[in-house]
C-alpha cells in the first residue's frame, strides 16, 4: 500500500521526466537538423560565387555583444546597393548625356562596399561595369547596371534565408555552427 | 588587476594608465564604416566616424584627437587625399592609414601617400592586415 501510494506520488515525476527527456532529446535532433541545413547552405552559397571570405571575416567578427552584426551590415549595403543603382540608372538615361564621371564614382562605391561584406558576385559585375564606363560605352553599362540589380537582389533573398536559418536555430536553443570555408 | 573604464582611459589600481586606442574612421560607405568600427572594437580599441572629409576636419577644429585616422579615398565634400593634406597642414600627427580600393592604379595611390599617409591598405580592411599596424603605434 505504502509502495502504491508512493509510485502514485513518483509516477507524475518519473513521467514529467520521461517527457523532458523525450523533448531534449527530438530538440537536440531538430536543431542538428537545422544545423547541418545552415552548414550546406552557407557552403553553396561560397560554391556558387556569392559569397567570398570576406564573408566569412565579418562572421568572425560578430560576437555576444553585437549578435546581429552580420545582418546589420548586410543590411546597409543593400540599401546603399539601392540608391547607388537609382543614381546610376538616372546617369544612364539620356543616351546623349551620359555622365560616366559620377558613373564611374557610383560603381567604384558599389565595387569598395560589395568588397567589404564579400558580396562576390556583386562585386564581379562591378570590374565589368567600370570597363564599360572607361570606354564609355553606354550599351554595356545598361547591361552590367541590370546584372548589378539581379545579383544584389539575389544575394539578398539568399542572405535572408540564411539568417533566417540562424533564427530558427536560436529559438530551437542552438548555436550557430562556425563554417570555415577557407 | 582591476580596471575600470573611463572614455578612452583605462584606469588601474596601480599608478599606470592604460591608454585605448582612439580611432576615427571617415568613410562614405556606411556599411564600411560599420565594419571597421567593429575591426577596431574586437581589437580593445574605441572609434568615431566621419562620413566625409570634411566631418574629420571639423572634428579636429573642434579639438579631437585620434592615434590613428582609417581614411577612404573617394568621398562627397572633401576627399581623402584633400582632407589629409588638410590635417597635416593643421599639424596632426596621428598615424593616418588610407583604405582603399586602388589595385593597380599606382599612380592614384602614390598620389594619395604623397598627401601625408603613413600607410595604405586595400579594401577590405580586416583584422590581419590593420594588426601590425597598430602594433607599432602602441609599440611607439
Amino acid at each position: 500500500m505504502v509502495l502504491f501510494v508512493c509510485f502514485e506520488q513518483l509516477s507524475p515525476i518519473f513521467l514529467y521526466n520521461s517527457v523532458s527527456w523525450s523533448t531534449l532529446a527530438m530538440n537536440t535532433t531538430v536543431v542538428a537538423q537545422l544545423q547541418r541545413q545552415f552548414q550546406d547552405y552557407i557552403v553553396s552559397l561560397y560554391q556558387q560565387g556569392f559569397l567570398d571570405s570576406q564573408f566569412s571575416e565579418l562572421r568572425k567578427l560578430q560576437d555576444e555583444g553585437s549578435p546581429d552584426f552580420v545582418s546589420e551590415v548586410v543590411s546597409l549595403f543593400f540599401d546603399d546597393c539601392s540608391k547607388l543603382i537609382n543614381t546610376m540608372s538616372r546617369s544612364l538615361e539620356q543616351p546623349d548625356n551620359v555622365d560616366f564621371k559620377q558613373l564611374d564614382s557610383g560603381v567604384h562605391q558599389l565595387k569598395g562596399s560589395s568588397s567589404s561584406v564579400g558580396a562576390r558576385r556583386v562585386k564581379n559585375v562591378c570590374i565589368s561595369f567600370k570597363e564599360c564606363c572607361d570606354v564609355q560605352n553606354r550599351e554595356g553599362c545598361l547591361r552590367c547596371l541590370q546584372q548589378v540589380d539581379y545579383e544584389y537582389k539575389m544575394l539578398k533573398t539568399k542572405l535572408q534565408d540564411l539568417f533566417n536559418l540562424e533564427q530558427q536555430i536560436l529559438q530551437a536553443g542552438g548555436t550557430i555552427p562556425q563554417v570555415d570555408i577557407n | 588587476m582591476a580596471t575600470k573604464s573611463t572614455g578612452g582611459i583605462e584606469k588601474t589600481k596601480s599608478t599606470e594608465v592604460k591608454k585605448k586606442l582612439n580611432v576615427l574612421i571617415v568613410d562614405d560607405d556606411p556599411s564600411i564604416r560599420r565594419i571597421h568600427e567593429m575591426i577596431i572594437k574586437t581589437i580593445g580599441g574605441i572609434s568615431q566616424t566621419a562620413k566625409n572629409g570634411e566631418e574629420a576636419v571639423i572634428l579636429h577644429l573642434g579639438g579631437a584627437s585620434f592615434d590613428l585616422i582609417l581614411m577612404d579615398k573617394e568621398m562627397p565634400e572633401r576627399d581623402g587625399v584633400s582632407t589629409t593634406k588638410k590635417l597635416r597642414e593643421m599639424k596632426v600627427t596621428s598615424m593616418i592609414v588610407g583604405v582603399t580600393s586602388l589595385a593597380g592604379q599606382e599612380e592614384e595611390r602614390k598620389a594619395f601617400m604623397e598627401a601625408g599617409l603613413n600607410h595604405c591598405l586595400e579594401k577590405p580592411l580586416t583584422k590581419d592586415k590593420i594588426l601590425p599596424l597598430i602594433r607599432n603605434l602602441l609599440g611607439a
